[in-house]
């Protein structure tokens, strides 16, 4: 077998925002549905008005989290397949070489499905033992009549076992595209790549440390994306958390806000595992040349760090115009509704979390790092 | 001077440990050309790692000048690298991303040393320093990681089957290179290979078994890199 399922087992992250994902969802859609059922009983104006609003809201946060996390699942998995197939490039290639076709290969990625499945379920069943709280804070004054939990099976086929089979699809139908590259760029992995585009841009004379800094970015692209994407989480789902708490009520504000601490968390975990795991041989080359873990860890880790920050200003501006555009969207038809307009404060604490929370998370990696033995490094 | 003295190392944990050093000493003069002599699993890699300062031993002393570079604390120890030796590998190690003049910078700038490309040029590489590691042969990779590793003004340069993946034409041009530098810079060399052959070159050989030296002498009758056999 071309995957184990200890290797879908690393997908952890894919799974937390999955199950963040259907969560939220299952919750507010099951809600939009069991409140629908009620409309016709909703008679006093004052009740009509909170009745609209409450389905008004339902829909902006399914829309708004949702989407932003089946989109953050999208990437991270593409992002995932592709980090695999490049660490595990030789062996495809073998496979490739010894007469597997790509498809019979890549088929054997369906097990990445397996971690959607596993965060979807969780994410359903979680939604069902949170619903009966969730209910009563929604109608909490007694506007409403009682809303009565119901089960729906369509959204089970939507949440659970749609986006498993998708997800699975999708992983096979990318991995089958990734190894369509021919057998020897397999074999000579990354740095023959390079050496293929002719005309390609050769590096500029400076310090090591400096041209090492370029090319770690430069080189490792999907790094690089990754951290910004870690960031652009953080930023935009901490600050949408406080724009939540505004438009909708302060429990799906804190909702929110417990989603992306995970999400973020999550992302930028993985992100930097995967730098290092990914630089691992040029740390371990510059230690045995006796590089000290500072130079090691400002010319690899810090060349991340301007991502970070392009990442977080895109998820501020991103968060921002989402709103913006929910907002005068659905509450359209509602009078007194405020302008969304931008915080500042939210902005700035959100920042300075994040910065520490990057620096505290390389920090420990950098340690970490300076356990492992030269040796162990250089056989890996 | 480098002072060895009963260094001993283990691997493997209390059910499967397994000793691969048994208790070594020798004593390597400033300037010597020493060649390890081993079979397979015979302990010279792990004892080549240990004198360089990669690994530490479990036991036993290894002394430069004086100074026990076992009982250094990490960063020490990293500044001991720095400052003190060089290495060469059988694989090459190369940072595949980086030109060849980028990775010969790589031990160029550790030791300030602005003269890199007279290196380049000594290894026959000045022409393609703006090639990367993939577009090069195996021997020409090799001779950048000698660039590199010379390029640092290492006291010690210490090569491990620097040969071992390089036909016979290519192996005798990449060691005398190493020959021809060692003359002109005066380093000590301590290379550790299986190629009986090689140990012709070397001023002193010494030959591990079973995690010992179990013979070491002085070679009056030296060879260059064309003269011995393959």
């Amino acid at each position: 077998m071309v995957i184990r399922i200890r290797d879908a087992a690393k997908l952890l992250g894919i799974s937390v925002i999955a199950c963040c994902a259907v969560l939220v969802c299952t919750m507010f859609c099951n809600f939009y549905l069991d409140i629908r059922q009620i409309e016709a009983t909703v008679l006093p104006a004052q009740a009509r008005i909170f009745y609209e609003a409450q389905v008004a809201t339902a829909r902006v946060v399914c829309l708004v989290s949702g989407g932003c996390l089946l989109m953050t699942s999208v990437v991270m998995l593409l992002f995932y397949i592709k980090h695999y197939i490049d660490v595990h490039k030789k062996e495809l290639g073998i496979l490739k070489a010894l007469g597997y076709s790509e498809w019979r290969i890549a088929v054997h990625f369906w097990v990445f499905g397996s971690g959607v499945f596993t965060g979807t379920a969780a994410g359903f069943a979680g939604a069902f033992a949170l619903m009966p709280k969730f209910y009563e804070l929604q109608n909490k004054e007694g506007i409403l009549p009682e809303i009565a939990i119901g089960f729906h099976p369509e959204l089970l086929l939507y949440f659970v076992i749609l986006p498993s089979a998708a997800f699975a699809l999708l992983a096979v139908v990318y991995a089958a595209f990734q190894l369509k590259k021919p057998v020897l760029s397999l074999l000579r992995g990354q740095a023959q790549a390079l050496s293929n585009k002719k005309g390609g841009r050769r590096e500029a004379a400076g310090p090591f440390l400096d041209g090492l800094r370029r090319s770690t970015l430069r080189t490792k692209k999907t790094l690089a994306f990754f951290i910004f994407f870690a960031s652009f989480c953080f930023s935009s789902m901490t600050q949408m958390s406080a724009g939540m708490k505004d438009l909708g009520s302060e429990m799906m504000g804190w909702m929110i806000l417990l989603i992306g601490l995970v999400l973020a968390g999550t992302t930028l975990f993985l992100a930097i595992t995967t730098v290092i795991r990914g630089n691992t041989r040029t740390i371990a080359m510059m230690r045995v040349f006796g590089y000290s873990q500072k130079e090691c860890g400002r010319a690899i880790l810090g060349a991340y760090r301007s991502m970070a920050c392009l990442g977080f200003a895109v998820g501020t501006m991103y968060q921002y115009v989402l709103l913006r555009l929910m907002v005068d969207l659905v509450f359209k038809d509602f009078a007194g509704v405020p302008v969304y307009e931008p915080d500042v404060p939210v902005m700035l604490v959100s920042l300075a979390c994040f910065a520490g929370l990057y620096e505290l998370v390389m920090h420990v990696y950098s340690e970490k790092i300076r356990k492992i033995s030269v040796k162990e490094i250089m056989l890996a | 001077m480098i002072e060895i003295r009963e260094i001993k190392k283990s691997y493997g944990n209390r059910e499967n440990r397994f000793q691969v050093l048994g208790g070594i000493s020798a004593t390597i003069a400033d300037g010597d050309f020493v060649v390890i002599l081993g079979a397979s699993g015979s302990g010279k890699s792990t004892f080549l790692n240990v004198v360089s300062g990669l690994e530490r031993p479990d036991e036993g002393n290894v002394k430069y000048d004086g100074r026990d570079i076992a009982a250094l604390p990490d960063n020490e120890l990293t500044a001991f690298r720095r400052e003190t030796v060089g290495f060469i590998f059988q694989q090459y190690y190369l940072l595949p991303d980086m030109t060849v003049e980028k990775n010969v910078r790589m031990g160029a700038d550790l030791a300030g040393n602005g003269d890199y490309p007279e290196i380049l040029r000594a290894v026959g590489l000045w022409d393609k320093r703006q090639k990367y590691p993939a577009e090069l042969s195996g021997g020409e990779q090799q001779r950048v990681s000698v660039a590199r590793a010379l390029a640092k003004r290492p006291r010690v340069l210490f090569l491990d089957e620097p040969t071992g993946a390089l036909d016979e034409q290519t192996g005798r041009n990449v060691l005398d290179y190493i020959d021809k530098l060692h003359e002109q810079y005066q380093f000590t060399v301590v290379m550790v290979t299986h190629n009986e052959n090689i140990a012709k070159m070397a001023h002193t050989v010494m030959r591990m078994n079973s995690g010992k030296i179990w013979q070491s002498y002085a070679n009056d009758t030296r060879k260059t890199a064309y003269e011995i056999g393959w």
